[in-house]
């Protein structure tokens, strides 16, 4: 029963992570109704920045603000240089930009920063409160922040003018130009808050899974599983979905198939998941009027 | 894997060889030597990559210093990014087209497998290779090829062995990497322990190189109740491995493998205190390690970096390994002398008389002969005291079949 | 949109300046350059070295691949990230028959394709109620997991485990043609009846059906269209020829094993795709020498600006991602789109 428990809370841990990550995802696709395959990488190389600065003897609330301003105005860079001249371009050319830029920020972090990985610290206490072993304090951190997050971007795109001017600008770019909407600012301001979300996962992450170039790969494969479970459309299907990534992985890890094909596992289970809900567990279904 | 269809083997060897057999080897003037290799450079498994930098480095030393008996190292290395149908590509690049003399330190196993008998086939050394799996050492059947490090299977029966010896009660918890590096440390460990290994083992779990993290790992082997843990992962999960035993208290013997010995790339990063006790084997000097802070050696290895390979990383072990591996091909070149025929430059490899190589831990060598294509066979067990890797026992030898 | 104008240049009736070869319709401009083409692809072997001729039959057979995959994605529009698991299933058909039941080559090659084909239906059934990103995310799992399986413990004596298994390429049996050149004119004809049966495939009735529920899947339904049939059996067939040419690239390469299908191997071919072109059939041979050839232009022009520095290796992966972005902004519809827009823009009917 203990092992149980700590299964699951291990899980949820590492599901807050994911979570986090598919929290940046959910966040570009609202903003540009794709699913940014570089995610990963821009987080990873923002940690980077923070970890620079950091090592050349920055308090870790300065880093994190300046990292956080550096990635947002990175993600605005990105949409302004990279993706502005190619905006009519069918979809999947967008998508051979996005490996093009993982590839890219990948080599230039390896470049720069080499591969040992490197410690990244945790903003949180080192004890908690109570006495226990199941859960870290750093663990309970990120599933604060995460949380913390979600609440903010459910507000931004709920509440916020710019929010839902932001969600008709990717909805429909034609119609949000008729009332107004400058839809090449909403991209661009979509990149960056994407970046800047993702900039805060990967600090989040990176103490737990150590900083190095490769750090993502896996992770933005949970992320990406985690949000389309929820939903794209859905900030909170999303953390959902991360969060049952995380759980189901480590259960089925121990308890039903074994370590070795637990993420074959737990994929094979989301699909199935998406075939009672194909518009995942809590996104909106699109009715396509003819 | 079944026998290979040895007569066709010869046929096309017949067809291949007069190119090889007269004179000095394709890719061998009077002032150059062409020397092929394949790294990682890019791709997931590209922390690999500065084992290829390091040996670059090492080579723009040699030629900055004369080059081998007036000769000056070309070396070309190719980027295969771990996929086996690019290494077989690269490989027959550098072989057809750049004409180089023989290939070295190509890294890899399923890599190095895509190309092992097109080596032997062609008669083209195919040198050191960066992987310790055991299949490096059949000199009957592969003449051409050759590893390097002391291989995952023997790391494996001295860990078993020492388990044996010091734990014959223990229950035993067991984690490897998911692929051939992980599953040849089991072999190894099998093999010293026979039917012990059933009895004493009590729970077995995997991770791959994808997964985030391996904390769900960590925390069923700490359910088992086992007392002794070996881990067997590279230095990331290693490190993981560490931070989580201690946050949830599981407090086994830890024996940990040679790959993630490491000061500076896991114990440092877990926390010094918290790799207090790890047990580990090494053969060759960690530059973190307090112990070589005057040692000339690893000075010299400094002042090195420095010079050649500044955008290197020095608390990478793996660029000492580059350093160590490269000094060992520059030994066989200078015994080859001006005789540089692929077949003298195979014997020359094939006969390296306890030969010490700077970087390598005291009292070791490398030693080769044509019936051992296993240079380094030498290992010294450690333990982590929290500061450095103290070492303990004598040299084990283990020789592999 | 791009790809509508494309089919109404392709498609105009043009009686005069059109010819006809092994049963296909082509504008004459078009008839000259299938026929250089083919006689570029029959000379070649005997003017190059061997190395070139094995690196071309690599970027045929990823060209095969990448075929298959256009006739999945570009004109079906379903989304795959999932190929490499068709390209492993084959490859390893081929290796599994060729090693351990010494089955000849030639004998493997239409059975792979054939175990793939089924592979393609049955996962195109579950695959008909998704689409887009849901569909992306299925396929995805399914390269995710391939490597994993194909590693697993209990398939082992099957599948040789982590290590793979060994082939030989089959020798020639032609005198006067090495191995490598006898490769090539295997992997030559095979795509050469492929390309064919895509073409005709695509041209028919089949192949309107098929395109209709790209342009429109409501529309086509109303139209009688059985549309999950023709999806799953689209499916199929893309994955029919991505089986074909795993078992041709496990002969190129003399050796399966599960790293050489990892996720990545469906990335290029999603990018090989791309870069030729969505929806057409010649692009597919752009899209095998894109994915074989750029990442070692990458290599030779990072070799080029920084000499012996060890440490700019590194930056190999950066200078591929430039120019697939480069690639990208020049031709934003593929190297077809680029043709397309040339000779749209170019050639006034009646000229």
């Amino acid at each position: 029963m203990d092992q149980f428990l700590q299964q699951t809370l291990s899980g949820l841990a590492n599901g807050a992570i994911y979570a986090s990550l598919a929290l940046a995802v959910v966040m570009i696709y609202q903003a540009i109704d794709h699913f940014n395959f570089a995610q990963g990488e821009m987080a990873m190389f923002s940690t980077f920045i923070a970890w620079q600065l950091i090592a050349w003897g920055a308090p870790y609330w300065v880093a994190f603000v300046v990292c956080l301003a550096i990635s947002f105005i990175g993600g605005m860079a990105i949409e302004r240089i990279i993706f502005a001249p190619i905006h009519d371009a069918p979809a999947l050319s967008h998508v051979v930009v996005f490996i093009a830029l993982t590839l890219i920020f990948n080599a230039m972090a390896g470049f720069i920063w080499e591969f040992t990985i490197k410690e990244f610290p945790s903003p949180f206490p080192a004890e908690l409160p109570f006495e226990t072993k199941l859960i870290g304090p750093h663990e309970v951190g990120i599933v604060g922040i995460t949380l913390i997050m979600l609440g903010m971007i459910y507000v931004f795109f709920r509440f916020t003018p710019i929010g839902l001017a932001m969600r008709a600008a990717a909805a429909s770019p034609e119609s949000a130009r008729l009332v107004g909407i400058s839809v090449k600012k909403m991209l661009g301001l979509g990149w960056g808050l994407a970046a800047a979300v993702g900039a805060v996962a990967g600090m989040m992450i990176a103490p737990v899974v150590f900083l190095e170039p490769n750090m993502m790969l896996g992770i933005l494969l949970y992320g990406f599983a985690g949000a389309v479970v929820g939903g794209l459309t859905s900030p909170g299907g999303a953390v959902v979905g991360g969060f049952l990534m995380g759980v189901l992985e480590a259960l089925a890890g121990t308890y039903v198939i074994g370590s070795e094909l637990k993420l074959t596992f737990a994929l094979v289970v989301i699909v199935a998941v998406l075939l009672f809900r194909p518009a995942g567990l809590f996104g909106r279904v699109v009715v396509q009027r003819v | 894997m079944k026998t290979l269809h040895v007569a066709t083997a010869a046929v096309a060897a017949t067809m291949w060889a007069g190119a090889a057999i007269a004179g000095n080897a394709p890719g061998v003037t009077s002032t150059e030597i062409k020397i092929g290799n394949t790294n990682p450079y890019s791709g997931p498994a590209s922390s690999y990559g500065t084992i290829g930098k390091s040996i670059g480095a090492c080579w723009n030393w040699v030629n900055d210093t004369g080059g081998i008996n007036g000769r000056k190292i070309k070396w070309i290395s190719l980027d295969d990014g771990y996929s086996p149908p690019k290494t077989k590509e690269q490989i027959r690049k550098l072989v057809e087209r750049e004409k180089v003399a023989f290939t070295f330190q190509t890294l890899g196993t399923p890599t190095n497998s895509a190309v092992h008998r097109y080596m032997n086939k062609k008669q083209v050394p195919h040198l050191f290779v960066a992987t310790g799996a055991t299949k490096w050492g059949q000199p009957k059947k592969f003449p051409w090829t050759m590893g390097w490090q002391p291989n995952y299977q023997t790391v494996g029966a001295i860990f078993g062995n020492y388990i044996l010896q010091n734990y014959p009660q223990g229950k035993v918890a067991v984690m490897y990497q998911n692929d051939d590096y992980g599953k040849d440390y089991v072999i190894g460990m099998k093999r010293a322990m026979g039917d012990k290994y059933a009895k004493q083992v009590v729970k077995q779990e995997t991770y791959e190189v994808t997964d985030p993290t391996i904390d769900s790992q960590i925390i069923a082997l700490a359910g088992s109740g086992a007392d002794v843990f070996v881990n067997i992962s590279i230095p990331k999960f290693a490190a993981q491995a560490i931070k989580k035993m201690h946050a949830i208290g599981w407090k086994p013997a830890h024996i940990l493998n040679d790959v993630a010995a490491s000061i500076a790339s896991t114990y440092k990063p877990a926390g010094l205190e918290k790799a207090k006790g790890i047990i580990s084997v090494d053969f060759y000097k960690d530059p973190n390690d307090p112990e070589w802070k005057d040692d000339p050696e690893t000075n010299a290895w400094r002042a090195w970096m420095d010079k050649y390979y500044p955008g290197g990383d020095k608390s990478n072990k793996m660029n000492a390994y580059g350093y160590a591996v490269c000094h060992t091909m520059i030994e066989v070149l200078k015994k080859a002398g001006n005789d540089l025929s692929r077949e003298n430059i195979m014997k020359q490899a094939s006969s390296l008389k306890e030969v010490h190589l700077p970087m390598l831990l005291p009292g070791m060598y490398a030693d080769t002969s044509p019936t051992d294509f296993y240079p380094l066979e030498q290992m010294q067990m450690t333990r982590f005291d929290g500061t450095r890797s103290v070492r303990f026992g004598p040299l084990i030898s283990a020789e592999t079949e | 949109m791009a790809l509508s104008d494309a089919k109404s240049v392709a498609m105009r009736p043009n009686p005069a300046h059109t010819a006809v070869l092994f049963g296909i319709k082509l504008p004459m401009w078009n008839l000259y350059l299938t026929v250089i083409g083919i006689a570029a692809a029959l000379v070649l072997p005997f003017v190059v070295e061997g190395f070139t001729v094995f690196q071309l039959t690599q970027a045929l057979v990823y060209a095969i691949a990448v075929l298959g995959l256009n006739l999945l994605t570009g004109f079906n529009g379903q989304f795959s990230l999932g190929h490499s698991a068709f390209y492993a299933l084959g490859a390893y058909t081929a290796a599994i028959m060729v090693e351990r039941y010494e089955v000849a080559f030639y004998w493997t090659i239409l059975p792979a394709g054939i175990i793939c084909f089924i592979g393609g239906f049955l996962f195109g059934l579950p695959a008909l109620r998704l689409e887009g990103l849901f569909l992306a995310l299925a396929t995805f799992a399914l390269a995710v997991a391939t490597p994993q399986l194909l590693r697993y413990e209990h398939f082992e004596g099957f599948t040789g485990g982590v290590q793979g298994i060994d082939l030989f390429k089959p020798d020639s049996p032609i005198e006067f043609l090495g191995g490598d050149q006898w490769l090539y004119f295997v992997v030559l004809v095979c795509g050469a009846l492929l390309v064919v049966g895509a073409w005709n495939l695509t041209r028919g009735r089949t192949g309107r059906a098929i395109m209709a529920i790209r342009d429109n899947p409501l529309a086509a339904r109303t139209m009688g269209i059985n549309t999950s049939l023709y999806k799953s059996v689209t499916f199929g067939v893309s994955g029919f020829y991505t089986g074909i040419a795993g078992a041709l690239g496990a002969a190129v390469a003399e050796f399966v094993a599960p790293d050489s299908f990892t996720f990545f191997l469906s990335v290029w071919l999603l990018v090989g795709m791309v870069i030729g072109g969505l929806g057409s059939i010649p692009a597919a041979i752009v899209g095998g020498l894109f994915i074989l050839y750029v990442p070692n232009i990458s290599e030779a022009l990072i070799g080029q600006v920084f000499g012996d520095d060890p440490s700019a290796k590194a930056l190999i992966g950066v200078a591929f991602g430039c120019f697939l972005i480069f690639a990208v902004y020049v031709m934003p519809n593929g190297l077809a789109g680029f043709v397309r827009w040339f000779v749209a823009r170019y050639s006034r009917p009646g000229i």
